[in-house]
């Protein structure tokens, strides 16, 4: 089919065989690709019960149909594996030029398994595939790696790496890329680590075939131009995610002091347009004609980064009290070249930094580092001390804040902010119900990016217990990811209000295969069963109590800020998720029924009911 | 008429490179464009474009008078004279005359203007 190439690279880590194999037609028509992919091979290829670091676990780089096409950001891959973090569907979507290169090459998905003796890299030139000696990368910074595999391989090669984080199986290690695009989430760098793949290297000569070229090059052109001419785009342009920031503090939803707070007293010095003020130049992931990259250089540090984006800003600023953007520009750094998810590195800081608040945790357990709220020395010290696992708190904290509570033990698991084992992201939920509920049925964790829905939340009346806000987070839940599966960025529908109908259109010119809106919703609603039904098999008591929120947004209240002496009923939330079983066609349990797995042709793959 | 690039506005997408290549070959690939993308990372940061200037060198120094313009001014390579000797590649002050190994000529800017179209950043106009 057009759009596709068709074939999958599955490379055994353990024999160094590498093949390549056909994906299957019907593969393809239920889970269009990329995220759709990575979650069907991940739940039919990796045993149930696998060790997320051990050799039974696998890597899936999935491109979607649309990736590397001439659409407005067909720029995206989906990487999944196992979550070493959680134990759960482990998925994160990486930007840059890696998705577009790998179709070029003639692979629509990389299945790495196994596990090397050895650090060894991957090297993808087209049909020439190769595993390399990694030794001399083995304990370089993941931005350092790719500078280094770019000089001795060319320039235009487009590189994947973890960083020391990685190799020490620090449980949300990411995947770097492009000088400064993550795989960010859930940790599938330390699964690399644990394989002892360094990295992934790929160029291609070849292209990206399509289906009906003269209805493509109308919609593509069309799509162009709409971005370009959309109202949003000169600001997003110059600001970026950062732009963000501002909207949050002003509403209260703006994660501070360890999501203590919604808004931060000093928030206004790392406002976009201080942010601004530091950027060298734009950088657009594969097409993208509203780049939100900053490429930013801070002169105190003498530090080069892309970013930071808005979750970096939200996540190690006000979350740890930090107010100075060359300090947090050095945390982001240090995270990059690191390895580390900034999103749950921040969290985990912050989790620490409280503990050491209510004294918990005292100078001998720091090796002396006081981790007083917004001290940028201890945050770069925390960041270098988990990405090395370096003492008994470096190991602890690289174990995430869920592992750390239940370690430390004297009630700490209350201020941990987490959702199934993975920290919230920078959205501030003590009044915001919709975007907690969002949290709460996230299928891989504490994570936005399935359905943002804090603007629904401002919009609809931030503590309303309302069945709308409950369709409305479902519907995001469906649509947001279908940009995974298509291999495009959700931010042009998001920020440039592209339509979905191109999506739809390019799709179209692009497999000659006609799918109306609804049959994507059916796809993106298998796969998120699917991905309910991963964790079900792989922890037999999952149910409600994992769909809980963190106790701080449901019983302490917000200490400043517009939700200041605000928290939200408990049995708001109890309401709100009810509610959304219900609508998912899920028992009271959260189980999907039987006739709901039926209906969605997913019960083939759930043979325990 | 001439190609012109504002190398600031650039964000490196590489949009202008498949829009190309898929004009002038009907693929979808950043690898057969007639223009450049180099990036500078990671110290500065920040992209240079590479146009053809149109200036006529390559033309000049073509033994089979391969390189001729088209409607729009632009020197072009027709396919069925190049001989692939690679004079025009040498002769181009910008390094924007192409080639590979997989394909039999030299190829150039024809002033199609599709990267114009793709570009979010206005990095890229004609103009005289």
């Amino acid at each position: 089919m057009s759009g596709y190439v068709g074939k999958l690279l599955r490379v055994d880590l353990t024999t160094g065989r590498m093949t390549t194999e056909p994906i299957p037609a019907a593969v393809i028509r239920d889970y269009l690709g990329g995220r759709g992919l990575g979650a069907f091979l991940l739940f039919t290829e990796v045993p149930a019960g696998a060790d997320p670091l051990g050799p039974e676990n696998k890597v899936f780089f999935s491109t979607g149909p649309l990736s590397g096409t001439l659409f407005p950001g067909a720029c995206k891959m989906d990487v999944a594996a196992k979550s070493p973090l959680n134990s759960g569907y482990g998925s994160s979507s990486i930007g840059g030029k890696l998705a577009a290169e790998l179709k070029f090459a003639g692979f629509d998905a990389i299945v790495v398994e196994g596990m090397s003796r050895e650090p060894v890299y991957l090297l993808v030139q087209d049909d020439h595939v190769e595993l390399r000696d990694a030794g001399h990368l083995w304990g370089r910074g993941a931005m350092t790696t790719e500078q280094m595999l770019k000089e001795e391989l060319g320039e235009e090669m487009q590189i994947a790496t973890i960083g020391p984080a990685g190799e020490n199986l620090v449980r949300y290690a990411c995947i770097h890329h492009d000088v400064g695009r993550q795989a960010g989430r859930c940790g599938i760098g330390a699964v690399m680590g644990s394989k002892r793949l360094k990295a992934i290297a790929v160029y291609g000569t070849g292209s990206v075939s399509v289906a009906d070229p003269a209805a493509f090059l109308e919609v593509s052109r069309q799509a162009f131009q709409a971005v370009k001419s959309a109202e949003t785009h000169e600001q997003w342009v110059r600001e970026g995610t950062t732009k963000t920031t501002e909207w949050v503090n002003g509403t209260g939803t703006l994660p501070t002091y360890n999501f203590q707070a919604g808004a931060f007293e000093q928030a206004p010095s790392l406002y976009a347009d201080v942010a601004r003020s530091y950027v060298v130049s734009d950088k657009g992931c594969y097409c993208c004609p509203s780049p939100c990259g900053k490429y930013t250089y801070a002169p105190r540090y003498d530090l080069h980064i892309e970013g930071p984006d808005y979750e970096t800003v939200g996540m190690l600023g006000p979350n740890v009290g930090l107010d100075d953007w060359q300090a947090l520009v050095k945390a982001n750094w240090l995270c990059d070249e690191l390895g580390l998810d900034t999103i749950s590195a921040g969290a985990t800081i912050s989790w620490a930094m409280e503990c050491q608040a209510k004294g918990l945790l005292d100078a001998s357990l720091t090796d002396g580092l006081d981790l007083s709220w917004g001290s940028a020395e201890a945050i770069w010290t925390l960041l270098e001390r988990i990405g090395h696992r370096d003492g008994w708190l470096g190991n602890l904290l690289a174990e995430g804040s869920k592992r750390a509570a239940e370690e430390l033990g004297q009630g700490s698991i209350a201020w941990a902010i987490q959702h199934k084992g993975m920290e919230q992201s920078a959205y501030e939920t003590h009044s915001a119900t919709a975007m907690l509920l969002s949290y709460m049925t996230c299928d891989i964790g504490g994570h936005h990016g399935r359905a943002w829905a804090i603007w629904n939340d401002i919009s609809m009346g931030r503590d309303k217990v309302s069945p709308e806000k409950v369709d409305k987070v479902i519907e995001l839940q469906h649509i947001r990811p279908l940009f995974d599966c298509l291999g495009c960025c959700r931010f042009l529908w998001v920020e440039l209000r592209l339509s979905f109908d191109q999506y739809v259109a390019a799709l179209q010119a692009v497999t000659g295969v006609k799918r109306s809106y609804e049959d994507l919703m059916h796809i993106s609603e298998r796969a998120w069963n699917l991905t309910r039904l991963y964790w079900m098999r792989e922890i037999p008591e999952f149910g409600a109590a994992f769909d809980a929120p963190p106790p701080r947004f449901v019983s302490e209240p917000a200490t400043y800020g517009p939700t200041a002496g605000v928290f939200t009923p408990r049995a708001s939330m109890e309401i709100m998720l009810a509610d959304y079983y219900q609508k998912r066609g899920w028992d009271a349990n959260g189980l999907p029924t039987h006739q709901t797995l039926d209906r969605l042709g997913l019960l083939e793959l759930s043979p325990w009911r | 008429m001439r190609l012109y690039a504002d190398n600031a506005r650039c964000s490196g997408c590489s949009a202008c490179l498949a829009a190309c290549s898929y004009h002038l070959f009907g693929q979808i690939t950043t690898k057969r464009a007639a223009l450049r993308v180099i990036p500078h990372f990671p110290v500065p940061g920040g992209y240079t474009v590479q146009v053809c200037t149109q200036c006529g060198e390559c033309a000049a120094g073509c033994p089979t008078d391969a390189i001729v313009q088209n409607d729009l001014g632009a020197y072009h390579v027709v396919p069925e004279l190049c001989t692939l000797c690679m004079a025009c590649v040498d002769a181009c002050p910008e390094g924007v005359v192409f080639f590979r190994e997989d394909v039999p000529h030299t190829w150039e800017c024809d002033l199609c203007g599709e990267c114009i179209q793709v570009c979010g950043m206005d990095v890229l106009r004609l103009a005289e």
